[in-house]
């Protein structure tokens, strides 16, 4: 992480100096906040959910049933799951997810968003030409299957629950967590076969 | 409002440009923007997401699309604070022409002495006693330009979808955006083909409407 003097980092640390004089923020917030999103939230939370759905039918009956409940109940914190869906992909169905609006995006299980989701390019166009853009992005889906895009215009955010990787059937829970991708659970990716 | 953050489906932009791997905060100054957020919230400086998110569609245009996404967040974070009265583009920019800054420096600020009163849809929300749709039920969209915040992508505007689910009752963003109190409203998933969005690939897109967004299919008034 650098501290550039970027016309956005210089603004940046003159409301940053201001609020502090006046009361408002401390001083060791922002650590917190790197702490935070860089040790404790992050895909490896999505990760721990996509490997037991695989290996627990009913964790996956559960999943599917009710996201938001699971994970509460795992207490992951970092926010934005207030109504978690999670979509299953099948071998006929691939799911992707976007925020058209803005960058919405479940904190809690994937983190904080990676630069690409939040651009105008993928903003703009996985709505209009999602398998293009997937195959530009290394993802080539058959023609036979169906694309579905969910683009999170409201409080509800999506997981994508990826295929399992052919020749993982041995792997335990903890090896499959290490297979999951961020990318898998955004849906552009598919997880490569062992 | 129309405005450069509603890009779904906007024309002339090119390859997606994702990298194998990027720290979460690329520099010490975004981590500061998130946590600067924060506090002006505990400060009061705005009270609801819908704010905050209208704020940062309300930035510089060009702001907007040069200056990533902390770069959108400062803006609409340093538009709240002075719309809030709890700084002044004066002093933050006397205190960055301090630290180094430039008088001539782009600001993607964008505060409003004074903001609409009315949200993205004109006709405000009712009391929601109970849905007015269920799942497999086709509407369509609206096709006003909304005068402020709303959640229905333009993409979206005047299209017909089925409802695929209902959920329960959401704050309103319309309202909630401009500090209007409003009940809140039932929100559904509608399902979209491609062909109807006029998009020329065949696909399946969802988006998750407010029910004042949506009329009966057929009947629309």
């Amino acid at each position: 992480m650098t501290d550039h003097n970027s016309p956005q980092g210089i603004r940046a640390e003159a409301i940053e100096s201001l609020l502090i004089d006046k009361g408002l923020l401390s001083a060791e917030a922002v650590d917190a906040v790197i702490t935070t999103y860089t040790e404790r939230v992050g895909p490896m939370n999505g990760a721990k959910l996509v490997a037991k759905a695989w290996s627990d039918p009913a964790f996956k009956a559960d999943l599917l049933a009710d996201a938001t409940k699971v994970v509460n109940g795992l207490g992951f914190e970092g926010g934005q799951v207030d109504k978690l869906i999670v979509k299953e992909c099948g071998p006929m169905d691939h799911h992707v997810v976007v925020c058209t609006l803005c960058s919405c995006y479940p904190w809690a299980v994937l983190g904080l968003p990676p630069a690409w989701y939040k651009d105008p390019e993928y903003r703009s166009r996985i709505v209009k030409e999602p398998r293009k853009v997937l195959a530009e992005m290394g993802l080539e889906l058959s023609s036979e299957v169906r694309i579905h895009v969910w683009d999170s215009s409201a409080e509800v955010r999506y997981l994508v629950l990826p295929l399992r990787p052919e020749g993982s059937e041995a792997l335990s829970e903890g090896e499959l967590q290490q297979l999951v991708s961020r990318d898998s659970m955004i849906g552009v990716t598919k997880l490569p076969s062992l | 409002m129309d405005g450069i953050h509603d890009l779904g489906g906007k024309p002339g932009y090119g390859e997606v440009k994702a990298k194998p791997s990027e720290p979460v905060f690329k520099h010490r100054w975004e981590a500061k923007v998130f946590a600067m957020v924060n506090a002006a919230a505990r400060a009061g400086a705005y009270q609801n997401t819908d704010q905050f998110r209208h704020a940062v569609e309300r930035i510089d245009p060009e702001a907007y699309l040069q200056q990533g996404y902390y770069g959108r967040w400062l803006g609409g974070l340093e538009t709240l604070l002075v719309e809030a009265g709890v700084l002044s583009t004066q002093e933050i920019t006397a205190k960055a022409v301090s630290l180094g800054g430039r008088e001539s420096d782009l600001i993607a600020a964008r505060p409003q002495p004074k903001m609409p009163s009315v949200g993205g849809i004109p006709a405000a929300a009712v009391e929601a006693s109970r849905p007015l749709f269920e799942s497999g039920d086709r509407v369509r969209t609206h096709s006003q330009v909304p005068i402020g915040h709303t959640r229905l992508p333009q993409y979206a505007r005047g299209k017909v979808g089925a409802i695929v689910e209902r959920h329960d009752v959401w704050s309103y963003p319309d309202a909630s955006a401009h500090g209007i109190q409003a009940p809140p409203q039932y929100l559904y998933t509608v399902a979209f083909e491609s062909a109807e969005l006029g998009f020329a690939e065949n696909f399946s897109l969802y988006l998750d409407l407010f029910e004042p967004y949506l009329a009966r299919a057929g009947s629309e008034r």
